[in-house]
């Protein structure tokens, strides 16, 4: 067993993701585009909104709570609209208003699953639209006004990197240092209220208020996200880079610094793709890269990915019909006066049909089978082999029976793992005595 | 009088004006294993629930030696039913072991060395030691199971309440629960087990509530574990309960006389 003491740590792992944003801001400032003033700060700005959002977001993920965030930056769109008509076009009544259209959003979304009979889903459901609807209707309303033109609120619907001033990224990085530190400091709320809530209740942890926390750092993200990426698309920054995140790791720590590390790489070549090409929104160009990420790994994932099961599969499928042949080949030899008698080639192609060419060939390459004529018969190694997987299945036979005395998840060891190497020496010695005198 | 580690008074709690429990009224005295038994649907999950503050209560009156949940809370141990996490949340078992330990732990602070050495001893009195660096995904339901009850260990409450601890769990496990059981009993603690599988009610406990929205029976399991009160319980879900009654009144009738411990 592996000393569980030297194993890197949560916190130290968040450290280790900023040096990991330090790493990446260096490596774009040294990439061969030619990097200017604003492409700088976009970048910049790009990358600290993507890593924050991937960090939360795998919360939310964990949580299933995607739809949450959906709705969150949804509801935020009239409060970006009212804090125009309030105080003109200035980023921080823009972004105070989006808060609290977003946090308004979640009280109500709470309000409605607690008490009706309403679920939670259809609460978001409910809250996404009404709130977007109103933003649509405000913003159209805005759009007809004299002063419309130099607003540029319709960039809050797709994003637009390339409006990013050096003023706005330093606010972010207040920001995301600020989330460090609370990421940091309640670690293990989060990760208890994430995993277990109700556990955490009946232990007397203040659970609403964990959650509230981090929802409301969520939201945070979501409002600062949202001139980057868009009320439309911000969910994909939150969620994907978590979803992507957890193929991957088996550990809560590395996946939130994973999935900061992903928002990030998504965050900084989405906005520095738009700000380099005229009029590309920049929320879409993100979340493409994203969305590449999420499904690089879904598919080659190593364990979890699609490619890895499915060749797994069929590795263990032609291992089974390696074992098949030789059975039968043994079978046959057996009725036909010896064990290394050979079987005629078109007797085996019946018997195991367009799957014997591979598996009798490989099964010559591994030097258990031989041809003899026009057939095949087992090597010595092969009989032996034969010989050993008989006694491994009955022994397997035996322990299913006996192992009602024996902890059930033994079993949960692939059914062809040979037992004389996997069982401890008594319990095999039991077993082959309740073979030889019968169970 | 004895001590009591439990007192509960007309606790009632609705889901939308339905009754899932109605005036419940039960005592449980310091040191006793009790089982609450009872059809599906007879409250016996919400009544934990209710007791511990997770739902909200109509009306009623929960002390726990004396005080109110708030007050003892550090007291009481708490082990879900296993259903209720996800299983693929990434972490190991040994984490999840020093989950139990967090409230112990200021809030800046990491778990370190003693809460580790804790976790692994109440990992090795579930026998589970060697499953410490276990993706939790990996486990079979059992050792799910006593992964949640080395987390309620490592606690060190006086008092646990237990959600179906023995839902479909393989024979080690239950032997393992049941060691435990008796062992916390011994350490003078006082466990209550949401329980499903009536014949092993006296071998296993020592008090029981017979639960079916209201409290039918509450005592030692020689006084009030009968076929009168089971059949008061159970009700019309007779048919259900025929079948096991046979094997199960025999061997309550060998126990009769005065089975408390």
């Amino acid at each position: 067993m592996s000393n569980p003491t030297t194993r890197p740590n949560g916190a130290t792992q968040v450290f280790l993701l900023i040096g990991g944003i330090a790493l990446l801001v260096g490596g774009i400032a040294l990439s061969p585009i030619r990097f200017d003033y604003t492409l700088i700060t976009v970048a910049l700005g790009g990358g600290i909104l993507g890593t924050l959002s991937g960090v939360l977001g795998s919360f939310s993920v964990l949580k299933r709570e995607s739809l949450l965030g959906d709705a969150l930056s949804h509801a935020a769109l009239p409060g970006v609209c009212l804090g125009f008509l309030v105080a003109g076009r200035e980023l921080p009544a823009l972004l105070i208003g989006a808060g609290l259209a977003g946090w308004l959003g979640m009280v109500l979304i709470r309000a409605i699953s607690n008490t009706t009979r309403i679920n939670e889903e259809t609460a978001m459901g409910i809250i996404l639209v009404s709130f977007f609807a109103f933003g649509i209707a405000l913003l159209s309303y805005i759009q007809q006004r004299p002063d419309a033109s130099q607003a540029g609120l319709d960039k809050f619907i797709f994003g637009q990197a390339a409006a990013m001033v050096r003023r706005d990224v330093w606010v972010i990085g207040a920001v995301g240092v600020g989330v460090c530190v609370a990421l940091l400091a309640f670690w293990k709320e989060f990760e208890l209220v994430t995993f277990d809530r109700e556990f955490a209740l009946a232990n007397g942890y203040p659970v609403r208020s964990i959650e509230l926390l981090l929802i409301s750092l969520t939201v945070v993200a979501i409002v600062l996200g949202l001139q980057l990426a868009g009320v439309v698309l911000m969910v994909g920054l939150l969620i994907a880079p978590g979803v992507a995140a957890r193929q991957l790791t088996r550990n809560l720590a590395q996946m939130v610094l994973l999935s900061g590390v992903f928002g990030g790489i998504a965050g900084t070549t989405g906005a520095v793709l738009s700000a380099l090409g005229e009029g590309l929104p920049t929320g879409p160009l993100i979340i493409l890269v994203a969305s590449a990420i999420v499904f690089t790994v879904i598919l080659f994932a190593p364990q979890r990915g699609i490619v890895w099961m499915t060749l797994q599969q069929r590795r263990h499928r032609l291992q089974l019909s390696m074992r098949h042949i030789l059975r039968d080949v043994h079978r046959y030899a057996l009725e036909h006066g010896g064990e290394r008698v050979a079987i005629p080639e078109p007797m085996l192609r019946a018997l195991r049909g367009r799957e014997a060419r591979l598996g009798v060939r490989l099964l010559e390459q591994q030097g258990l089978l031989e041809s003899l004529g026009a057939g095949w018969r087992l090597t010595a190694e092969g009989l032996q082999l034969i010989e050993r997987d008989e006694r491994n299945q009955k022994l397997w036979r035996a322990f299913r029976i006996y192992s009602l005395q024996v902890d059930t998840s033994l079993l949960n060891v692939s059914r062809d793992a040979d037992l004389t190497q996997t069982l401890p020496l008594h319990t095999l010695n039991e077993l082959e005595h309740i073979l030889e005198n019968g169970s | 009088m004895p001590n009591l580690a439990l007192k509960i008074e007309d606790l009632t709690v609705a889901y939308h004006s339905k009754p899932v429990l109605w005036d419940v009224d039960m005592s449980v005295p310091e040191g006793v294993l009790l089982a609450i038994v009872g059809p599906n649907g007879a409250g016996k999950s919400t009544l934990i629930k209710a007791a511990l503050d997770l739902i909200p209560r109509a009306a009623g009156d929960v002390r726990f030696f004396g005080q109110p949940y708030r007050a003892v809370r550090h007291q009481i141990g708490y082990v879900p039913q296993r259903g209720t996490v996800d299983w693929d949340f990434p972490t190991t078992v040994l984490n999840v072991v020093m989950m139990g330990l967090y409230d112990k732990v200021s809030w800046i602070r990491r778990v370190g060395k003693r809460e580790r050495q804790l976790a692994m001893e109440a990992l090795e009195q579930v026998s589970m030691t060697e499953f410490a660096d276990r993706q939790i995904s990996q486990l079979s339901g059992g050792q799910q199971q006593r992964t949640f009850l080395a987390r309620a260990l490592v606690q060190d409450a006086q008092l646990y309440f237990m959600d179906e601890p023995f839902a479909a769990v393989d024979a080690v496990t239950e032997r393992a629960i049941v060691a435990i059981l008796r062992q916390l009993r011994s350490r003078g603690k006082t466990v209550l087990v949401v329980h499903h599988d009536l014949q092993t009610v006296p071998e296993y406990f020592d008090w029981v509530t017979l639960l079916n929205v209201e409290v039918i029976a509450n005592g030692a399991v020689g006084e009030v574990f009968n076929v009168e009160n089971l059949s008061r319980a159970y009700g019309g879900k007779m048919t259900v309960f025929d079948n096991q009654t046979t094997a199960f009144t025999t061997e309550l009738s060998d126990v009769k006389p005065n089975n408390a411990p």
